[in-house]
């Protein structure tokens, strides 16, 4: 892990964030946040609801515009990007083409009404494709990549599991090739085993594809899989950080040691 | 025909809210395809009965103009006839069933199966101008999606028809791309006339009356119909022609005649069907 | 041989006759007035007014009657009429707390300066069917004269007594001057609207969806939690500034009806909790209409107030553009239109696809009998 690091730190940073907040009310949010993100690295966000975990993501991927801060991306595209000051087209752009984002609850990710070949063919067509069988089959090599058999192309998502439902939204979001994905809670609501395929598949395709990911999760047995680093927020704060086998096996601030130790009560 | 009413202004709008609505057809012809917001006036009859077509007729028709009126391809279906009336007492213009001897021809639902020359002006009753209503609801979001030419998910409707059906199943109010840049409703005219609009010598102006919105495609403009580069557009096509006129070009009517169910097909376009008769009588 | 049905005008004016029959009725009865409408009708008067944006009782009984009662019928005609008047000018700014009272009531207290003044009102009725009036008896128990108040004390609005306490949220803020609203029926509303044209919006929307509305918002979908801070109902003066004055002319009064609801806030990262506003105004005595406006107006702040914008009351698109009964009405109503084109559309393609369908179940059922 640590020549990873290395590695990280001789390449421009993905996402560098700056004095970040964001309140509702006080202590109903998230502030101070300071964090960069590399190329190719999995950042966990971990705390119990309420820490302010999904605020902060919303605010990360242009969602939910922070109250003060900054969020600067690396794009393909356009360069260096404010995300809160460049152009709202520019935010846009980015989501349909170098971001992908994962929802907790697959329906708010997914289109239900419509199959899942034009699921994961929309991102497609959102960047001018307009050739009806490539699409097709670049939605039917998604499928097998997400272990879904490709003859349930034109099923409707609310005819799959909610395991595959997961894994077709992570296939709509990866049609285009982004360098970039925000998940909350991508395995909330999932039976265990299902939660340990859909790591497993996770963990392939990030690896295989140097995806960066931000992933909030209050799971930590989630965040021990798949993430590089982790950040603990308490209270709408980081209350430490650091890569994950040390925040894990080591916490120090009193909280950590207080999630760590109730998972092992678990 | 009734008398021309007294007490309102010529073709009922005041100058200055038809100014209001000039501009904003200025507006929309200048940047074609797109829908511009306008004051909308309430006018005595109610929204979705043409209050849009009628506040863009007022406000272009001029004293000597001959004005026709259509509703689903008739002169003389109840709608077209009101409207025809209306503009008869308030401006007491003459008017037209043909559409040849046409200026201005206002419509629901059909484009006229003579071709348009230019210098007509074909104005189009719009219920719904935004084609991307159904997919998404929120005006706020559409005005981005068109400012970005966010087009994808309209896409996304088609591609469920031809994985379905094989083939795209929007059979009217099927959306058009004009001058390359925006996506336009063509207010709900069956895809059969789609055609008609690609390059049409006419002006086609757009009036959404409660929805308040103005759009236009200049004389001679590309208007294209949505669909993929592997399952092209086409039109609706009879293995029957016109009952009365033998006409096989037209859109067609169907006219249940008995109660065992019997049908026939006439054209829709009564001033196209009565021309041809009258041209076959006269050439018999 | 098919002819096609001819004669749409000759239709057209033989429903007209037969509609100005139905609403003539039996013309053994005496024939209804415009003046028994606007006296013996009032509220209704008074709805048509609201929703047909135009201060005429006169003119809102008249479309009563010629609408044969149908208050929706009859705001469009008034609508229509309105389109046409021209503007001669705009008022001064409504002062309401110098209102001359005839009806004022507070839920949140129940001693105020100025105090509680019942007025006249169906709200403590038993609904019992009086056949007295059955019987045309009403003059029988004409009302007693209610014995007449000492003149009235100044009412101060029952918010601002809050507000001198900073309980509540300013109506404007320090030094904050009057806006001048746009005007909705002359230019289009854009989203997101800002609060002058969403009042004005309300106040011309159906006062059964709005009453559903608030209703709604009460019972969970929507974060109210609202109190009547104050009711009153009473005449207000009109003043214009007539361009070749230069000062303000008293031009006439108007009878008004103002709801202020006081409603909690949780507070925000920069406010402290506090209690919010909903404002509601309607031409006449209407009650129900004035509170629908101000529940609504205040549900449709969320987001201004930084709270979740979860539910339908308090989305100002889906509010604003189903207000107006004109657009609903003409919209539902344009159903009764031809649509005779896009139905021979819609036959063509849905036979199209059972024809499909049919052949591609037919060559299954072969291949299978072929195995």
């Amino acid at each position: 892990m640590s020549a990873q690091t290395a590695q990280w730190q001789d390449v421009a940073p993905l996402l560098q964030v700056r004095e970040l907040s964001k309140f509702y009310a006080p202590g109903k949010g998230c502030g101070d946040i300071d964090f960069d993100l590399y190329p190719g690295e999995v950042l966990g966000i971990v705390g119990e609801s309420g820490s302010g975990k999904s605020t902060l993501l919303n605010v990360l991927s242009a969602r939910l515009a922070p109250d003060a801060g900054q969020v600067i991306y690396q794009s393909e595209q356009f360069g260096e990007l404010d995300l809160y000051a460049c152009d709202e087209a520019q935010r846009r752009v980015l989501m349909r083409s170098e971001w992908g984002i994962v929802h907790q609850h697959a329906r708010d990710g997914l289109r239900m009404n419509v199959s899942a070949g034009a699921n994961i063919g929309e991102r497609l067509m959102a960047v001018g494709e307009r050739h009806y069988g490539n699409i097709r089959e670049r939605a039917q090599a998604w499928l097998e990549a997400v272990e879904i058999d490709s003859s349930r192309i034109d099923d409707r998502p609310s005819q799959f599991s909610g395991g595959m439902q997961q894994r077709l939204q992570i296939a709509r979001n990866l049609v285009t090739h982004p360098q970039l994905i925000f998940m909350d809670e991508p395995t909330g609501g999932l039976d265990v085993s299902v939660q340990a395929k859909l790591l497993d598949m996770l963990r392939g395709l990030v690896a295989e594809l140097g995806l960066s990911v931000i992933i909030v999760t209050h799971d930590l047995a989630v965040a021990r899989l798949l993430a590089h680093r982790l950040m603990v927020m308490r209270r709408g704060q980081v209350v430490e950080s650091g890569l994950t086998d040390q925040v894990l096996d080591d916490p120090q601030h009193p909280y950590t040691q207080l999630l760590v130790s109730s998972i092992l009560q678990n | 025909m009734s008398e021309v009413a007294t007490g309102y202004n010529f073709a009922y709008l005041d100058e200055q809210s038809k100014r209001m609505i000039r501009r904003a057809l200025l507006k929309a012809v200048a940047i074609p395809g797109f829908q511009v917001p306008f004051g909308g006036r309430e006018m005595p009859l109610p929204h979705g009965w043409g209050t849009g077509g009628m506040q863009v007729t007022a406000s272009v028709i001029g004293q000597q103009d001959t004005l026709k009126v259509i509703d689903q391809g008739a002169d003389d279906t109840t709608n077209a006839v009101s409207i025809r009336r209306f503009f008869a007492r308030t401006a007491g213009v003459a008017t037209t069933e043909e559409t040849a001897a046409a200026d201005l021809i206002q419509t629901r639902h059909r484009i006229p199966e003579t071709p348009l020359r230019n210098g007509q002006i074909l104005i189009y009753q719009v219920p719904t101008p935004e084609p991307l209503r159904f997919i998404e609801p929120r005006d706020s979001e559409t005005i981005k999606m068109h400012a970005l030419r966010e087009y994808g998910a309209m896409q996304v409707k088609l591609y469920e028809d031809v994985a379905r059906f094989g083939h795209i199943a929007t059979s009217y109010d099927y959306p058009v791309m004009v001058n390359r840049r925006y996506m336009m409703s063509p207010s709900p005219i069956p895809k059969f006339d789609n055609p008609k609009m690609d390059r049409m010598p006419a002006l086609q102006l757009f009036g959404a009356g409660f929805e308040k919105r103005i759009y236009a495609v200049p004389p001679y403009t590309q208007v294209t119909s949505l669909d993929f580069d592997d399952h092209p557009f086409e039109v609706q096509s009879w293995e029957e022609s016109c009952a009365i006129c033998a006409a096989q070009d037209s859109f067609l009517d169907e006219v249940i005649t008995d109660d065992a169910g019997s049908r026939m097909f006439v054209c829709s376009d009564t001033d196209y069907c009565r021309q041809r008769v009258a041209q076959q009588e006269a050439n018999p | 041989m098919y002819v096609a049905v001819k004669g749409g005008e000759q239709a057209i004016d033989n429903a007209h006759a037969l509609m100005r029959k139905q609403r003539r009725g039996d013309t053994k009865l005496a024939e209804l007035t415009v003046a028994q409408i606007q006296a013996q009708l009032p509220l209704a008067v008074d709805r048509v007014m609201n929703e047909g944006s135009v201060y005429d009782p006169e003119l809102a009984a008249l479309a009563l009657k010629q609408a044969s009662g149908d208050a929706v019928e009859a705001i469009f005609l008034l609508r229509a009429y309105r389109t046409t008047l021209p503007r001669f000018g705009y008022s001064e700014a409504l002062d309401t707390e110098a209102m001359q009272i005839e009806r004022r009531i507070s839920g949140t207290f129940k001693e105020l300066p100025g105090g509680q003044i019942l007025g006249a009102t169906y709200d403590y009725t038993h609904r019992l069917l009086d056949f007295a009036l059955l019987a045309e008896g009403e003059a029988a128990q004409a009302a007693r004269e209610p014995a007449s108040s000492e003149p009235l004390e100044p009412c101060p609005r029952v918010l601002e007594l809050l507000n001198q306490e900073g309980l509540i949220e300013r109506s404007r803020n320090e030094g904050e001057q009057d806006q001048t609203p746009r005007d909705l029926t002359r230019e289009p509303v854009t989203y997101p609207a800002e609060r002058t044209v969403r009042l004005q919006n309300l106040v011309r929307g159906d006062e059964g969806f709005l009453l559903a509305l608030s209703y709604a918002s009460m019972r969970g979908y929507g974060d109210s939690h609202p109190f009547a801070g104050e009711l009153r109902t009473g005449r207000v003066s009109v003043a214009l500034v007539p361009e070749e004055l230069g000062f303000a002319v008293e031009i006439g009064d108007m009878l008004l009806t103002e709801c202020e609801m006081v409603n909690q806030f949780h507070g925000s990262a920069t406010e402290p909790p506090q209690f919010t506003r909903g404002y509601g105004v309607a031409l006449g005595r209407s009650e129900r209409k004035a509170m629908s406006v101000a529940l609504v107006e205040r549900a449709l702040r969320a987001d201004e107030l930084g709270e979740m914008v979860a539910y339908p009351t308090q989305d100002q698109e889906f509010v604003l553009s189903h207000t107006d009964c004109v657009s609903a009405n003409g919209f539902v109503s344009h159903l009764k239109l031809p649509h005779y084109v896009d139905f021979q559309s819609e036959l063509e393609m849905i036979r199209r696809l059972r024809r499909e369908q049919q052949t591609s179940t037919q060559q299954t059922d072969a291949e299978q009998n072929d195995v």
